[in-house]
């Protein structure tokens, strides 16, 4: 049992700390508090402010539609929390139930919440990435920037990568009427997420919307002038293109470096846990007082034979957040899993695009209604004979039958006649880039084994302020 | 799956002594989620079967695709995107939406508030003095049809003619050959036909001059899907006055029923009006103005609940059952404006999810606001009140209400 006693008395008063005060964080507090959980909350947060939402940080804010400042998460209750922002975690030591801050801080905690969530992975060489007019989007200070930047009129805008990130921005700029160069090392767009099939419904999409989209090719360096201004990006193949503004769209990171040492199974895929989002240690036994939501977190789901997987979904964190509050308040017998389906969404170059399942845990694909060449269509994913996964271009009402599909694991390719079905609809392979989900063990990443020292110096309280 | 029982309670549902009340019947006609019924076809009662079948992309809505083909009232007229299956559906829903909402006309219905409110208020109005009032004819009815006019942008002074014809329409839907003039149907085939040519010579007066109502909007549209047909266009905006017409009237005249039934609320939202929203969602749960979808087509083989309905069949989707359904709603006999987690049926659900919603929420919220602001106590005279013959579209034919006095 906990230092708090009981499952009510540690309702009443223990103590709960949640590491990251982003989607996951807000609503696994407010989640608590609506739990009835009535102890003591601290919110430790790298980022000042409130916590607000990202998904319009690479749209509406770009577009000017939205301000960088205005998306802060709207809150569903008072929380009553101690807020200590502007200051990240630097370890967690599980032996005296401390939270480490990187200030030398230290935060007692009978449960504790990680949902440190992700950063984005900057350009590899620092002194490029330093040139003035190369830009990351993860915060709204970096969405604010690139806004600026974007206003400004550049005579052209490089965008690196053509994940969702990166094609959400292309297509933001053009909306402002800016010319865009996209380079992917993948042969299409959304490759890596959505396979090689819809990677080219994607491209077509970017050129139909006059993006210069370049496929197959490395940016190899940036280039820039005596006052440190970017102006030039070099290619593999030895072509270049000159622009004045270069978005690293590359993916993220995950934050968990101040992890490593704590015995838990964190590493760069995130952290391990069981589906009722405990974390796992290093031998991967779930621990008791630990838990993980959000981006950062990496869960086992059933309908994907039980693989950890780690989604930088919006809906994930709600749903793991609220998860892992339940569980956190809860005798082990009221414990619930976190077992629904995954969803996302994207909107890009005026198509809303959006996904059921785990479209990378398949081997084929199908369009099953619409047409593609109209941008508007459902594909449906099939791994081993069973649907796994469904993704729309603006025909997202039909997502629940496919929801339904993948939750009765039914059989792949879907055999019935109905109206709008393309007449040459055939299940092609999937073409994702390997290794992909399929490749990955389900095993915990097993990570740190060795333990750091207890927090360095005395601690002495936390000195943050109560709000909220 | 079949049983005696769920047969003879679908008939009782249809007989007009259970119009005041079929929410009793509704919970016995869901201990089976799938029936089969010598008329109706399949009949579908439990929330989760009847939303898995409203996105199930095998229901057709073309009455083509039924094997027992149903009597059509009008031959070779265009039909509205109500009665189509994709790509058709979607192409005409999306044209029509382009001048509707957002993201291509994102202001309309917020624009449309003060309009709302001076019709809703200078109805009122009319009886505001007096000590007992219709709620069905001296307001619900007359406020439908002329917002739908406003938005279409039909001159003002065809506005009656507009009321009259819809008014012979509705009347003509309910049309039962045993116990009702022959004339009450040719009134309605009659109204239909000079609705749709009016509205055809309002079209074709309105192109190339482009104007703020719907009608000129599409009669000059430049949008990707192109333009509608003069023929489609009118079957859009016959569509919009038909469908918005006796759903909002049930709605408005529900709504003030069950008001004047919870006084508690009533009170409540006369102090609170942003209570209007959640009540209005609730409303649309407890008592929807559309009971059933009377028909869609199964396009191939589809399982229900274990059940396999073969292509071609009939099936008949209980929506206001499905709103009542405790593996759904928690408590749902409860009126409950509080409720949270509210995904009801009031407006089905899926492709053809009612087009109008936003029009409809706004409308129904405006017009409840007012009414419980503007009325002195009031009390109802009747209840149940009397109802119209519709199963289908269910609400008060009447609904007295007397205010002021001691």
């Amino acid at each position: 049992m906990t230092s708090a006693g009981t499952p009510r008395a540690f309702k009443r008063d223990g103590r709960v700390v949640v590491v990251g005060a982003s989607l996951a964080g807000l609503r696994a507090a407010e989640a608590l508090r609506a739990e009835g959980f009535t102890g003591s909350l601290t919110m430790i947060g790298d980022e000042l402010g409130e916590p607000y939402d990202r998904p319009p940080l690479s749209k509406q804010v770009l577009t000017g539609w939205v301000r960088a400042g205005g998306t802060t998460l709207p809150r569903r209750r008072g929380l009553d929390a101690e807020w200590l922002l502007g200051v990240p975690a630097g370890g967690l030591d599980l032996a005296t139930k401390h939270v480490r801050l990187a200030d030398g801080r230290c935060v007692p905690f009978d449960r504790v919440l990680i949902a440190t969530g992700v950063r984005a992975r900057p350009w590899s060489v620092e002194s490029e990435a330093a040139l003035d007019g190369v830009f990351v989007v993860r915060t709204r200070e970096h969405a604010e920037s690139l806004r600026r930047a974007l206003a400004a009129g550049p005579s052209r805008v490089l965008i690196i990568g053509a994940g969702f990130t990166g094609c959400e921005i292309a297509s933001a700029c053009r909306e402002r009427g800016l010319p865009v160069t996209v380079a992917e090392l993948a042969a299409a767009p959304l490759t890596g997420a959505l396979g090689a099939v819809i990677g080219d419904v994607a491209a077509d999409l970017q050129r139909t919307h006059g993006v210069d989209l370049r496929c197959g090719v490395e940016v190899t360096r940036l280039e820039g002038d005596a006052r440190g201004r970017f102006r030039r990006a070099h290619f593999g193949d030895g072509g270049t293109v000159d622009a004045d503004v270069a978005v690293v769209a590359l993916g993220s990171i995950r934050n968990t470096e101040w992890l490593r040492g704590s015995g838990l199974a964190a590493g760069v895929w995130g952290v391990a846990c069981d589906t009722g989002c405990r974390a796992l240690d290093v031998s991967g036994r779930a621990t008791e007082d630990v838990f993980a939501a959000g981006d950062v977190a990496r869960c086992p789901h059933p309908l994907y034979e039980d693989r950890l997987i780690s989604l930088e979904h919006w809906a994930n964190a709600v749903e793991q957040a609220e998860v892992a509050a339940h569980n956190m308040v809860s005798a082990e017998a009221d414990r619930r899993p976190c077992l629904s389906i995954p969803v996302f969404w994207s909107i890009q170059f005026g198509v809303n695009i959006k996904s059921v399942g785990v479209p990378t845990f398949a081997d084929e694909v199908v369009v099953t209604q619409g047409s593609v060449d109209d941008h508007r269509f459902v594909a449906a994913y099939g791994c081993r004979g069973r649907v796994t996964a469904a993704v729309s271009f603006d025909s997202a009402k039909w997502l629940h039958h496919y929801r339904r599909l993948i939750e009765t694991a039914a059989p792949f390719p879907p055999r019935c006649p109905m109206p709008d079905q393309p007449a040459d609809a055939r299940p092609v392979p999937v073409g994702l880039p390997g290794p992909g989900l399929l490749a990955q063990g389900a095993t915990a990443v097993v990570t740190g084994r060795t333990r750091v020292s207890a927090a360095s110096g005395p601690c002495t309280g936390t000195g943050g302020r109560r709000a909220g | 799956m079949t049983t005696a029982r769920t047969h003879g309670t679908l008939r009782r549902i249809f007989d007009y002594s259970a119009r005041a009340d079929p929410y009793p019947l509704y919970a016995e006609l869901r201990q089976n989620p799938v029936a089969v019924h010598e008329d109706a076809g399949y009949v579908v009662s439990t929330y989760h079967e009847i939303t898995d079948l409203l996105h199930d992309p095998r229901l057709s809505s073309d009455v083509r695709n039924l094997s027992r083909p149903m009597p059509a009232l009008e031959e070779g007229v265009t039909t509205a995107f109500i009665k189509k299956d994709p790509p058709e559906h979607d192409r005409l829903r999306r044209m029509a939406m382009r001048h509707f909402g957002p993201p291509h006309t994102p202001g309309l219905v917020a624009g449309m508030e003060g309009d709302l409110t001076s019709t809703v208020n200078s109805l009122i109005d009319d009886f505001a003095g007096k000590e007992r009032i219709d709620v069905v004819d001296d307001f619900a009815c007359r406020l439908p049809v002329t917002v739908t006019c406003h938005l279409l942008g039909v001159p003002r002074e065809d506005e009656r003619r507009f009321h009259r014809w819809v008014n012979d329409i509705m009347n003509s839907v309910d049309y039962d050959p045993e116990t009702d003039p022959k004339e009450r149907l040719d009134k309605g085939v009659q109204a239909r036909k000079d609705l749709r040519r009016h509205l055809g010579g309002l079209v074709e007066q309105r192109h190339g001059r482009p104007g703020d109502g719907l009608l000129a909007r599409l009669a000059n549209d430049d949008g990707p899907d192109g333009r509608m047909t003069d023929a489609e266009i009118a079957a859009t905006a016959k569509l919009l006055l038909i469908a918005g017409h006796e759903t909002i009237v049930n709605l408005i005249a529900n709504g003030m029923l069950t008001l004047l039934r919870h006084p508690q609320v009533l009170r409540r939202l006369r102090h609170q009006p942003d209570l209007v929203v959640p009540l209005v969602e609730e409303l649309l749960r407890y008592e929807p103005p559309v009971h059933i979808v009377p028909w869609r087509a199964a396009y191939s083989d589809i399982t229900v609940a274990d059940t396999v309905i073969p292509k071609g069949s009939q099936i008949m989707l209980m929506l206001a059952s499905g709103n009542r359904d405790p593996n759904r709603f928690h408590d749902p006999d409860r009126f409950d404006p509080d409720r949270r987690d509210n995904q009801h049926l009031g407006f089905g659900s899926g492709i053809h999810s009612c087009f109008g919603a936003a029009l409809a929420r706004r409308e129904t919220q405006i017009a409840l606001t007012e009414l419980v602001r503007r009325l002195d106590r009031p009390r109802l005279v009747a209840d149940p009140p009397p109802y119209r013959p519709s199963p289908v579209l269910r609400g008060p034919v009447h609904l007295d209400v007397e205010q002021g006095g001691d």
